[in-house]
């Protein structure tokens, strides 16, 4: 199905692998760029980087090992689909979807995110530096060792973490100036409808706002207890390493966590007598 | 002394004390603890029993014998018992009812009120025992027109240049429908996963995931994406001979599914890839599909995970608007679609939804390929469908208004031994088919019900053979959207405009 | 012959279909010298067992030369101001060569005779659809819509005559003598009901493509759906209509190899296949899974005229042979010959004193195709594949 594709394989002594997405200045179509990066990663390639990226779909959908892809330019929707083990690095803002059901793996968003973020994930971290948009963390699980965590440096809008039936959410809530500056974001750490229906799983904001009334059916606010916020410090850190943040500014304010009422928020809704 | 509401019970037990012989295998067998030893006698609490007839086919005396306790209400045609019952049943309890399996009431069936074709002189019928009369249906996706190019100077130089969508085939168009692991026992999937790879047709995984001992039956196996993506990995989507992207069942269009803690055992648990005792909620819509096109970046997304060798589908409840809907999955890339209507089953619905929702499958059908051949994009994919087709002159209608495959789950259910007491989502089922209760689920042995599923859909396929037959046609492709072979008997014309059948006698 | 129903049929029999037995007939030239009609009219009106005197009809390819560029519309009209109404319209959409009256002749004591009327016709050229495509809508829309005219054929340089009688009256009716053919079909018919129609007789034709038919497709409902899609209307109720079709949107429109469209309408077995070499299975799997709807069921012998992409004469029988189908060629090898009974090569052999080098049953289901300048290509003897060069280029699942 898809046409001849020639590569040129130009470094033939280095793992890593360079495909313009754009040859002269025309985006390839999604299914020829991943039939590329398909083909390259079968030839043993282990890093490719992609340049001039324009809204291609599906990039990294279901790949699996120790892979990195590197993209400059935006990436389209369901970056890393039912990914299984690779690392995604996009230089940039990123679309809707990033990480719809993915297994394991990793992947950094230097700039803004879209809506639905991880959706279903089940494993593996997202980094997103800066906002991101509704829905996000939607309906994250975990599985044996398999613990997804989603890590928003900037503020999330309505719907984060709706039901969520696991793993780990943090938002920091900050601004990242063009001049390199960081500062507490003006806007709120997060929207309406917060962690609605979620039954497993944490959601830890960094925020003094009063989340009470923003939050959904199901969830409830916390204090951080300081072994829970211990527990969260690898994360932040790796973070701040991966932006190069300085993480004194973290530490100026406190965190708030919120977590399921109940494993079974509804379990009271139904009966089923006999009729 | 305050006022009962409970309502009277459905069924009365009754025990031929007599012949009973104590030896209290029924109250063993009772998983609804309606029956129990009292130390002298077997006692029974009628509001208990829901007719599973366990105790009646266990007891070694035959003393048992379940009677409808249906004497006492004063008559009404309008409040009937049935209605009564969910008022008493909502006041008591303030909750949205549940129910399981299809809707039970009583509306016509229009696949009844269809009648076969049959040849008389001008054409001869065919001895299927004697002469071949062909089953087999492609499952996948085909081109509109397969591309030759001849050369016209030695017209024997032909090269065949279409690259085709993958297919898979199947030896009788049936296809068992998508039970989970979860709503249906480990044994009962293992005894339909084994009777689909012998007779090679299909079985739908469910939504819950596909548990590694079923890997080996994925070639008859169309694994399922519903909302709660549970249990879905790659390894998932590349061991299944296709898969198909749930938006709705037609027992509860517009409504997502609900498996609670308690039935998530370990088994659950390795299959949906959920810990132990977490809900699964299925949320009511896909979050990553809110439009037409996002559906197409769903199958578009499944195609590209896989490589494009697996055949994407989309299922969808028949509601009033399919047909234009089914359109725009085609369009979207669908190499499937499956269509359930509104009687077909559940483990789990909330029976206002269950009982009101949608539209009967043998209109569904006719829409469906109808709007499909409008736009010249029926015979590129593949029609399934579903929703109470009950025995095997269903099928055959389903298949002459136009469908490829026809899809149940009951006829197999009843085939292990379920005898339709509506009770799965407690997951107490006597006869070891919708529970998870390691206790219960023993009891359904998988080769009986494997060979039991078997000899059913081989008197299916050999009843279809013998339709065929009669009909003089050869083979199954020959009958699909044949409507000319229908007529109608019901009471409302209108319905046989919509299905393009004649009526009787014209 | 009955002198009524030209261009419909009677109301209270619309919608319903016609069932019919019949005998077929037909031959072709492989050098494109033509014959008068007298070998087809004698090949046919042998076969008098097989018709009731309700239906026949002739197809003669290569009568009109001097108008070989033009579509030859054949047309039954009921009176003068139908036709006056379809010249008109037919003038609104493309240029009118000739319009001229088909000769007939017409007994003595007829009231109410039809007017059976050709015109040479060229539709406007447009950039965004063929010639072809024009003319079939054009003639899906006369023969659906438009009161008091029928279109029985619409081929170039070639034509059909047929009508309500039996074979020898309507060969006599329509002067088939007088008009010289390479190709010739002719079709003698026994129909269950009497209310038969002039334009409801063999052969059926759509341009290029003629056929003549013995038997039910008991696939009609699924065939004529399927050329539903594709944008044929099958007004006529009879299953030979959609056979026509078939061969049109097949060969003309979607241009599959003759022998392919032959394997697609009559496809061998499951088993037959499955014991094939690879690359065959592939092919015919597909062709079986794609073509689904178009494969024919029943019992059924046919004849069909081609004049595209070369003219030519085939001949297929159902592949569980249900109705009859006898081939011949003659001594020098320049001419084919179908029918549905032997008779009519020894009608030719005692009438005309004609030597045939070799007469043969074909098998079932496989197609006997003979080409114009490329002479018997298949006897209808061969296995799918035989004497094809296939090569399968396309993969399977990406």
């Amino acid at each position: 199905m898809i046409e001849n594709i020639k590569i040129e394989y130009r470094k033939e002594n280095s793992a890593e692998f360079e495909i313009n997405a754009a040859p002269n200045g025309n985006p390839l179509n999604y299914k020829i760029l991943n039939e590329k990066i398909y083909q390259i990663i079968k030839k043993g390639y282990t890093k490719v980087v992609l340049n001039n990226v324009c809204g291609q779909r599906f990039i990294g959908a279901s790949l699996q090992g120790q892979l990195k892809i590197e993209i400059n330019g935006l990436p389209g929707n369901d970056l890393g689909i039912f990914m299984d083990g690779p690392e995604i690095i996009v230089n940039g803002n990123s679309e809707d979807q990033i990480g719809n059901t993915m297994n394991n793996g990793k992947i950094i968003i230097h700039g803004d995110g879209g809506d639905v973020i991880g959706l279903s994930a089940r494993g593996g971290k997202i980094y997103v530096k800066k906002d991101v948009g509704y829905r996000v963390g939607i309906h994250i699980k975990e599985f044996e060792h398999k613990f997804p965590v989603l890590l928003i440096g900037g503020t999330a809008k309505d719907f984060l973490g709706e039901y969520m039936a696991g793993g780990l959410i943090i938002v920091l809530g900050l601004e990242f100036k063009s001049d390199g500056t960081v500062s507490e974001s003006k806007y709120p750490i997060c929207g309406e409808g917060l962690g609605t229906g979620i039954h497993r799983g944490k959601i830890i904001l960094r925020t003094v706002e009063d989340l009470g009334s923003r939050l959904g059916v199901g969830a409830k606010v916390y204090d951080l207890k300081k072994e829970t916020e211990k527990t969260i410090k690898p994360y932040i850190k790796e973070f701040c390493d991966t932006f190069k943040i300085n993480p004194d500014i973290i530490n100026l304010k406190p965190y708030q966590i919120v977590k399921p009422i109940s494993k079974r928020p509804f379990g009271g809704n139904f009966c089923g007598n006999l009729i | 002394m305050s006022l009962s509401h409970n309502f009277p019970s459905y069924f009365h037990i009754k025990v031929d004390r007599e012949i009973c012989r104590k030896c209290k295998r029924c109250t063993n067998h009772c998983s609804y603890n309606a029956l129990s030893f009292n130390g002298e006698q077997i006692v029974s609490d009628d509001s208990k029993c829901v007719s599973c007839q366990r105790c009646v086919a266990m007891c070694p005396s035959g003393a048992i014998r379940i009677e409808k306790n249906d004497s006492y209400l004063p008559p009404h045609g309008n409040y009937t018992q049935r209605i009564r019952n969910i008022i008493w049943s909502q006041s008591g309890n303030g909750g949205v009812l549940l129910s399981a399996t299809g809707n039970d009431r009583p509306i016509r069936s229009i696949f009844d009120d269809l009648l076969l074709d049959a040849c008389q002189v001008t054409n001869p019928s065919i001895d299927p025992l004697r002469e071949t009369i062909e089953t087999k249906v492609f499952f996948g996706r085909k081109p509109k027109k397969i591309v030759f190019s001849e050369d016209l100077e030695d017209p024997n130089n032909i090269s065949l240049k279409t690259e085709f969508m993958p297919n898979f085939e199947i030896d009788s168009p049936i296809m068992i429908g998508h039970m989970s692991l979860g709503s249906i026992s480990y044994n009962a999937c293992m005894a339909i996963y084994q009777a689909a790879k012998k007779l090679n047709i299909l079985a739908g995984s469910g939504e819950g995931g596909l548990h590694q001992d079923f890997y080996e039956y994925g070639p008859n196996i169309i694994t399922e994406i519903a909302s709660g993506r549970f249990g879905v990995d790659i390894n998932y989507l590349q061991n299944a001979a296709g898969i198909e992207i749930k938006i709705g069942q037609g027992a509860k269009p517009g409504h997502g599914g609900h498996l609670p803690g308690e039935k998530v055992n370990s088994l659950i648990s390795q299959t949906r890839m959920i810990p132990k005792g977490s809900d699964a909620l299925s949320p009511y819509p896909h979050h990553d599909i809110y439009s037409i096109e996002d559906l197409a970046q769903l199958i578009s997304a499944l195609k590209e995970a896989t490589r494009y060798t697996v055949p994407i589908g989309v299922k969808i409840a028949a509601v009033h608007n399919s047909a234009p809907i089914a359109v725009g999955i085609v369009r979207g890339g669908a190499d499937f679609l499956t269509i359930d209507g509104f009687r077909g089953g559940t483990g789990a619905a909330p029976r206002i939804i269950r009982d009101h929702a949608g539209i009967p499958i043998e209109l569904a059908i006719a829409a469906v390929d109808s709007r499909l051949r409008e736009e010249n994009l029926r015979d590129e994919v593949t029609l399934v469908a579903g929703g109470s087709i009950r025995y095997s002159a269903d099928l055959i209608k389903a298949i002459a208004l136009g469908a490829d495959v026809g899809m149940c789950c009951m006829p197999v259910l009843i085939a292990m031994g379920c005898r339709v007491c509506q009770q799965c989502f407690r997951g107490l089922c006597s006869w070891g088919i919708a529970t998870q209760q390691e206790y219960l689920v023993k009891r359904l042995d998988i080769d009986v019900a494997r060979n039991r599923i078997i000899n059913l859909f081989h008197s299916w396929n050999e009843e279809l053979k013998e339709v065929l037959g009669a009909m003089g046609i050869d083979s199954v492709e020959s009958l699909r959207s044949n409507r000319d072979r229908l007529r109608y008997i019901g009471p409302n014309p209108k319905i046989a405009d919509i299905l393009g059948v004649k009526h009787a006698g014209e | 012959m009955k002198w009524n129903n030209y261009t419909s049929l009677v109301e209270k029999f619309r919608n319903q279909r016609v069932f019919d037995g019949c005998g077929i007939s037909g031959y072709i030239n492989l050098d494109k010298k033509r014959d008068n009609g007298e070998q087809i009219i004698d090949m046919l009106s042998i076969l008098s067992e097989r018709e009731n005197g309700l239906g026949a009809g002739f197809a003669g390819y290569g009568i009109y030369p001097k108008y070989k560029e033009y579509y030859a519309l054949h047309l039954l009209i009921d009176d003068e101001d139908s036709k006056e109404n379809l010249i008109r319209y037919l003038g609104d959409f493309g240029n009118i060569i000739q319009s001229e009256p088909i000769p007939t002749k017409i007994p003595p004591n007829v009231n109410n005779p039809p007017i059976t009327w050709r015109i040479f016709y060229e539709p406007k050229h447009k950039e965004s659809i063929s010639d072809d495509a024009q003319m079939v809508r054009l003639i899906m829309k006369l023969n659906d819509t438009f009161d008091g005219v029928f279109v029985i054929s619409s081929g170039k340089n070639m034509g059909v005559f047929k009508g309500n009688g039996w074979s020898h009256e309507i060969a006599d009716f329509y002067q088939i003598k007088d008009y010289k053919a390479y190709m010739w079909l002719a079709h003698s018919r026994f129909p269950t009901n009497t209310p038969g129609w002039w334009g409801g007789a063999h052969p059926f034709n759509l341009l290029g493509t003629s056929v003549v038919h013995n038997g039910e497709i008991t696939s009609y409902g699924t065939n004529m759906r399927y050329l539903e899609s594709f944008g044929y209307k099958c007004t006529l109720f009879t299953d030979t209509e959609v056979i026509a079709y078939l061969f049109d949107l097949l060969i003309r429109k979607q241009k599959i190899p003759i022998p392919i469209t032959t394997i697609a309408l009559a496809p061998p077995l499951f088993t037959t296949i499955e014991n094939m070499e690879q690359k065959y299975q592939i092919a015919l799997k597909n062709i079986r899974a794609t073509y689904r709807s178009a494969m024919l069921n029943g019992p059924f012998s046919i004849v069909v005229g081609l004049n595209y992409p070369k003219p030519t004469l085939i001949g297929l029988s159902d592949r569980k042979k249900l109705r009859p189908l006898v081939a011949a060629i003659s001594n020098d090898e320049n001419s084919v010959f179908l029918s549905s009974e032997e008779a009519s090569f020894k009608r030719l052999k005692l009438c005309e004193d004609y030597n045939f080098k070799r007469i043969w049953h074909p098998k079932s289901g496989t197609a006997i195709i003979a080409q114009v300048g490329k002479g018997l290509l298949r006897d209808g003897r061969e296995s799918p594949f035989e004497k094809i060069n296939l090569k399968v280029e396309g993969t399977i699942g990406g």
